[in-house]
């Protein structure tokens, strides 16, 4: 059709300019999504290499791949990475930012200048972690735990914090932007009723974003002053109280286990009901489930310390709380399910993906109330079972919500379509190599293998091999979009305006979009997820 | 309860419980995974696009199933977290009478002191069907004893002393690991526990090297550090008597009342300018770097024995 | 090739809605800043209960005149702030650069006075380096002290700073007519930071320099 032809000479945002400065200075938030977007590809093979190499040296009991330093750097740098450099940016800044401004109608951020900077101390704090990998490494593991990062690790604590924190302004930044940009650039007849659940997710997500993000820069922070001028903010030979730091450290890393869920919990609501062909079933209660946890999210952290000298009354108060924060993800599982009910059900690769997240996400959420009960904890607690349960949560679905949003907005983001087969190859592979990883860490941490350990009691090696065989499989799995989704580039069928017959703006404007976002801003007049019933 | 191989043995009082929740736990999330899962593939299935099926007016919310879903939901988190809260009371609650046994963690190995001064290092031997009360601390970071096969787990913290008991049902060996990392060797800071049967503990703890009990070593310290010149009825020096001190309520200077426990004993020791107790001079000198972890609770159990708590058993009774 | 801009601050289409998305930004950052500061406050507090007497002791090595002098010169800061974003709704450039460079004076003089007690400080060896010397006992809890003095006094001095840069960014704006009646927004919300730096310091003087002293 000449339509199409024409499409392609049409002018986007992705061949208004081909030179590097277009690039690197651009303020359009598209531009900006897509560099975040290379950026934590980047970081996420990083991180992967990391847990390559320690899954490797796992598939014995005894140390013959790497020795216990070795592996402890590992470790950290695999925490370090995958927390801070690719899951609490991911979706958000690169969907978030791509799709915001497109899902309400508006031009741009309200701050594109601001979301430029925001990336490029993302880059600058990379840069500094990339420096402490190649240069020794440090051997803390993710968690800073005091007094050993204060004062008896001899590795680049003081180099990774400046990262860290660096890192943090653009978390901050975004989640500035994100606020201000739903709160004021809404497209006329937008009511915060008629929002996507996309932006409610991220909407609480930013509120995250922006109040817990700075303790974290503060707490790693006094770790850096104590190692500079020898003082005792955390070492209790100085006076100070290491039990502190654990709570300052998850008062900002709880919360921000909820940035790494709820963006995916967004992408899934979008999916699902784009494939059913129908509004998600009880959309307030799902809009209002994001808030909810977003802020009871902020009051649970002391589950972390159950046997970290709390009391036992406090351990009981937060372990209450951590049930009721299950809640309202339950309410949203549940929901999800029902909105398969009467739909017009079709299973491309998004929706595996989405389907995906909603039974693993199930599983992981199930075992966090494993978890927050306290007598189990006592015995699982820095134990491979954590391992599994956060796994499942941040891998199992949250990076499968990534993929599936990335799958389905590869034809808005690219003007392309991926190759379906592989899509649905590669969604089917992940989804039998993570499952092979992780689910005998369920049995392992029950029998009592601790994390953090490169040497092992013999009695573990068998699952252990299982989870390392797995892992094989995963990282095949994950390397198969990374090549199909770069092919599409060049070879992938274009793109129609709405590929999916999806509501929502975005699909309303061009695939790639104008610079602009649209010819003319929308009025909107309808409900989300408003479909045309279908004839039986 | 069987031993499943995917489950260490149950080897603890407290460890059945552990494990009955845990199946309670794992029973209820197979119902709903399996649900979801059967709901995901039944609808799949059923409204699979082109396929003829019913699918008019599809509900689109529904107030009372959501309130009735979250409901539901409260009303088994009340029941799995009272479930659990239970237990967990119990494993923070030691019984009166218990064989007591300090532990101090060091990168990276443990050492452990009985209360008749026998040492272990890495291994601990107890008896069968008796209460072992472990009073630890660590000497350099945190670490954490963990003991799979009693399901029981406390964190080791430098500046504070934590608290573990339990009641082994099993003899035999059992892993001992660190669970909290604590640097490079921490894989290997790992250890045994040794259930015996009573008699043969007590042939044990009698074979050992001679070793002073931890009463006796603290009498010993209390008189050479000093303590004695000042804490006891009749010396030149004011300061609070220390028989039948421990236990007991201390009214301070700042108005507060404190229960003399292990904790505090061990922080007037090290820091005494922090917890002054009311009508006395600030006038008692630290022993911060003067006395080890192991010596503070030598300290202690003389202190304790001052209170006419006979504490351990199978050593010499000091009679009060 | 032209680029189609986006549309940005300088051209907006809907000029109100810039204006009241800055300021929403600028609260919003605020109230990161109060979990920046929030967090350091609490970690004292902590402290501060768990050992009130070295605490207190500590405090009373500062110097509460200099502390007592700076919270005047700060609170009478605010008012010229406010005077300053009230002459600038009337359009009264010169007055508005008056009160803004009497602002950045008082500022100056806040962190001259705040340098001279540091390097007191420094001169007794109080500063929590290699050479802290503290004459009362337990000097390591004093020393906690001191290191949450300065980072708390040191990261309020930085916000001082980047406030008093941006005073004089916008006095030269003002004195090339760019500040308008219709457009004084970067007015307000240096203000608006202004205040809350300020609002920081009413609560750091009492907690640092009065604790010991009733």
């Amino acid at each position: 059709m000449s339509t199409i032809a024409l499409d392609r000479y049409r002018q986007n945002y992705l061949n208004i300019s081909y030179t590097a400065k277009s690039w690197l200075l651009s303020t359009d938030h598209k531009r900006i999504g897509i560099l975040y977007m290379i950026s934590i590809t980047l970081f996420f093979f990083l991180g992967g290499i990391a847990a390559v190499l320690f899954r490797l040296e796992l598939l014995t009991p005894q140390a013959d791949l790497v020795k216990a330093e070795t592996y402890n750097k590992l470790f950290t740098l695999h925490g370090v990475i995958m927390v801070w450099f690719f899951l609490i940016p991911s979706i958000p800044s690169v969907l978030g930012n791509f799709l915001i401004p497109l899902m309400i109608g508006a031009r741009e951020v309200a701050f594109p200048r601001l979301n430029l900077v925001g990336w490029y101390l993302f880059m600058l704090g990379g840069l500094f972690t990339f420096v402490v990998l190649i240069t020794g490494g440090v051997d803390t593991g993710w968690t800073f735990y005091t007094p050993y990062s204060s004062s008896f690790s001899n590795s680049a604590v003081v180099a990774t914090i400046f990262g860290v924190f660096i890192t943090g302004f653009s978390s901050i930044f975004t989640g500035l932007n994100f606020i201000v940009t739903i709160h004021k650039l809404r497209a006329p007849g937008m009511k915060w009723s008629r929002l996507p659940l996309f932006i409610w997710s991220h909407y609480a997500t930013s509120l995250i974003l922006v109040l817990a993000t700075p303790v974290l820069a503060i707490t790693l922070g006094l770790i850096a002053i104590e190692r500079v001028f020898g003082v005792g903010i955390f070492d209790p030979a100085l006076g100070g109280d290491p039990v502190l730091f654990e709570h300052f450290f998850w008062f900002y890393s709880h919360p921000a286990v909820y940035i790494m869920i709820l963006p995916g919990m967004g992408v899934t609501s979008e999916i699902i009901a784009a494939f059913t062909r129908r509004r998600i079933f009880g959309y307030t209660f799902v809009a209002m489930a994001s808030l909810a946890i977003a802020i009871i999210g902020f009051l649970v952290w002391g589950h972390h310390i159950f046997v970290g000298g709390q009391s036992a009354y406090a351990s009981a108060v937060f372990s209450g709380l951590s049930y009721m924060v299950a809640i309202p993800s339950a309410v949203k599982v549940f929901n999800w399910t029902a909105t398969l009910y009467k739909g017009s059900i079709s299973f491309d690769t998004p929706m595996l993906y989405a389907l995906g997240f909603i039974w693993l996400f199930t599983i992981g959420g199930l075992t966090g109330l494993f978890v927050a009960s306290l007598a189990i904890d006592v015995h699982v607690h820095d134990t491979y079972f954590v391992i599994a349960h956060f796994h499942y949560i941040m891998v199992g679905a949250s990076v499968m919500a990534y993929l599936g949003g990335i799958h389905y907005w590869w034809p808005k983001l690219s003007g392309r379509m991926y190759p379906e087969g592989w899509g649905r190859a590669a969604a089917l592979l992940i989804f039998f190599g993570f499952n092979l990883t992780f689910f005998p860490q369920f049995l392992l941490g029950y029998m009592g293998m601790p994390r953090r350990y490169h040497v092992y009691a013999e009695e573990f090696q068998v699952l252990n091999v299982m989870s390392t065989a797995g892992a094989s499989i995963l990282a095949v799995g994950y390397l198969l979009p990374l090549a199909y989704l770069l092919w599409s580039l060049r070879t992938g069928s274009i793109a129609i305006p709405s590929p999916w017959g999806a509501s929502g703006l975005e699909w309303q404007t061009g695939s790639p979009p104008p610079m602009e976002n649209f010819e003319e801003i929308p009025i909107v007049t309808e409900e989300a997820y408003t479909y045309r019933p279908e004839s039986s | 309860m069987v031993d499943l191989p995917i489950f260490p043995i149950e080897a603890s009082t407290i460890a059945i419980h552990v494990d009955l929740l845990l199946t309670g736990l794992v029973a209820i999330s197979t119902v709903f995974t399996l649900i979801v899962l059967v709901l995901m593939v039944y609808f799949g299935l059923k409204y699979r696009r082109g396929k003829t099926a019913d699918r008019s007016n599809p509900p689109l919310a529904s107030t009372k199933i959501e309130l009735a879903w979250i409901f539901g939901l409260i009303l088994l988190s009340v029941g799995a977290y009272t479930w659990a809260t239970v237990i967990f009371f119990n494993m923070n609650r030691p019984p009166e009478e218990t064989i007591d046994i300090s532990v101090v963690g060091l990168q990276w190995m443990w050492k452990f002191q009985h209360a008749d001064g026998q040492r272990e290092i890495n291994e601990l031997h107890v008896p069968v069907g008796y209460p072992v009360r472990l009073v630890m601390t660590s000497q350099d970071v945190i670490h954490s004893f963990f003991v799979p096969a009693f399901r029981l787990k406390n964190d080791v913290i430098p500046g504070r002393y934590t608290e573990l008991w339990f009641e082994a049902t099993k003899t035999g060996e059992f892993h001992l690991f660190c669970a909290e990392y604590c640097g490079t060797n921490h894989a290997e800071m790992i250890g045994k526990i040794i259930v015996m049967d009573p008699r043969a503990y007590q042939e044990w703890l009698g074979g050992q090297p001679g070793g002073v009990s931890m009463v006796q070593a603290g009498e010993e310290l209390f008189t050479e550090l000093g303590c004695s010149s000042c804490h006891v009825a009749g010396a030149g020096v004011r300061a609070p008597t220390l028989a039948g001190m421990f236990g007991s309520e201390v009214r301070l200077a700042s108005g507060e009342t404190v229960v003399a426990d292990e904790a505090y004993i061990r922080e007037s020791i090290l820091f005494p300018q922090e917890k002054i107790v009311t009508g006395y001079d600030p006038i008692m000198p630290s022993y911060q770097g003067r006395v080890s972890e192991e010596q503070i609770m030598q300290l202690i159990a003389y202190i304790r024995s001052l209170s006419g708590e006979t504490g351990p058993e199978g050593g010499e009774d000091e009679n009060q | 090739m032209a680029e189609a801009r986006a549309p940005t601050l300088d051209r907006p289409e809907l000029p109100e809605l810039d204006q009241e998305s800055i300021s929403l930004g600028m609260w919003i950052f605020l109230a990161s800043e109060v979990m920046f500061f929030g967090a350091l406050f609490a970690a004292y507090i902590i402290y501060r209960n768990a050992y009130p007497q070295v605490f207190a002791e500590a405090s009373r090595q500062l110097n509460v005149w200099i502390g007592g002098v700076n919270t005047g010169l700060l609170l009478t800061s605010s008012l010229t702030v406010a005077l300053a974003v009230n002459a600038a709704q009337l359009g009264k450039r010169k007055l508005l650069i008056a009160f803004l460079l009497l602002t950045i004076v008082l500022g100056l003089i806040f962190l001259g006075l705040k340098g001279l007690e540091y390097s007191q400080e420094f001169e007794e060896n109080l500063f929590p380096g290699r050479n802290f010397i503290y004459p009362g006992p337990e000097p390591e809890k004093a020393r906690l002290f001191f290191s949450l003095y300065f980072t708390m006094t040191g990261l309020h001095a930085l916000h001082m700073l980047a406030g008093l840069l941006t005073f004089s960014i916008i006095v030269l704006l003002a004195w090339r007519k760019k500040i308008t009646q219709e457009n004084y927004i970067s007015v307000e919300l240096a203000g608006l930071f202004w205040h809350f730096v300020d609002i920081v310091w009413i609560f750091l003087f009492p907690l640092l320099y009065l604790i010991g002293r009733t």
